[in-house]
């Protein structure tokens, strides 16, 4: 039994090894590149539109909203970072019930990875729209005593957005596992539906935290501004 | 030799039941009560059912993320021991 798909090797060549985590990440990418290029290769602005630009338009929209009730302000920079992170964990989530698929949200290195991610966009957006000086002050707030506790607070939540959906997708294919070896007739396939869901709510989860923790970092300046606003 | 990896079998998988038992208690009484104030908060306020399920939905997957945390503490004491991995490397040589 595997904990996690790094150790399932699918190609070798000398020390250069494919294994199954990034064979299936980059069938995911593959996919997602081509469906939306097909997509939007002929786009219409008319009243008539192809089922497949509808659905994109739905889940585009529908993005920009959460995003916008998340982070209370109008975040259209945010769109392209957050919207990827969801696509991409609710695919690999998604696809979890085709047979030998092993989804690489399922493997520590992936969902690490997309942890670090999110850890260098908060300085990111948070410089790109406070300037560095007002970002770094905020790490001394409310009081300098507080800065170790704040990097802290920093790698802690990096660590557990990691461990939270490793845990939660690894442990739905475990379980898948160990209940076919106990009752393999009906149950595991109740786990499995189980398992889509939660996935469907760990890949909205995340994208929500990331967009929490990137517009807190970025929120403080237009809190700043409504309150010169005030006084003038 | 073999007590050695005896006793670390013994304790690694006592212990992994232990983690999830104790473990999974916490987290199932914080969402339990979680669930019950969003839901007399929903029964008092209909309209607000929206931004009371989505902060629902976030805070859960918070207190949730505790009692996975334990799962994976107890996956790797069963499946990937590093003291259970050492012991038999060494055993080998």
């Amino acid at each position: 039994m595997h904990i996690s798909s790094d150790s399932i090797i699918i190609w070798q060549l000398e020390a250069l090894s494919i294994s199954a985590t990034i064979w299936f990440t980059w069938l995911i990418m593959f996919l997602l590149i081509l469906s939306s290029w097909l997509v939007t290769r002929k786009l219409s602005s008319g009243t008539y539109l192809s089922r497949w630009q509808n659905l994109l338009e739905v889940l585009v929209i529908g993005i920009r909203e959460q995003i916008q009730q998340a982070s209370g302000q109008n975040n259209d920079q945010l769109l392209p970072f957050i919207g990827t992170l969801f696509i991409f964990i609710a695919t690999s989530d998604i696809l979890e019930i085709i047979p030998s698929f092993h989804p690489p949200t399922g493997s520590l290195s992936t969902t690490a990875a997309l942890a670090v991610c999110v850890f260098f966009a908060v300085p990111f957006y948070g410089i790109r729209r406070r300037g560095l000086l007002p970002f770094l002050k905020s790490y001394f707030e409310p009081n300098p005593f507080m800065l170790p506790f704040n990097v802290v607070g920093e790698l802690s939540r990096t660590i557990s957005l990691a461990v939270r959906l490793f845990g939660n997708v690894m442990s739905s294919n475990m379980i898948g596992a160990i209940l076919l070896s106990i009752t393999p007739l009906f149950i595991p396939v109740l786990m499995q539906i189980l398992g889509l869901f939660t996935g469907i709510i760990q890949a909205y989860i995340f994208a929500i935290l990331a967009t929490i923790f990137i517009s807190s970092a970025s929120q403080v300046a237009s809190q700043n501004l409504t309150k010169t606003g005030k006084q003038q | 030799m073999t007590t050695n990896l005896d006793l670390i079998a013994t304790i690694s998988i006592f212990t992994a039941g232990l983690t999830m038992a104790i473990g999974s208690v916490g987290p199932a009484l914080g969402e339990g009560k979680a669930v019950a104030q969003a839901l007399s908060s929903i029964a008092q306020q209909p309209d607000e059912a929206n931004t009371i399920t989505r902060t629902l939905f976030v805070g859960l997957a918070f207190v949730e993320s505790i009692a996975i945390y334990c799962f994976v503490v107890a996956m790797i004491l069963i499946f990937a021991n590093p003291f259970w991995s050492y012991l038999l490397s060494e055993k080998r040589v």
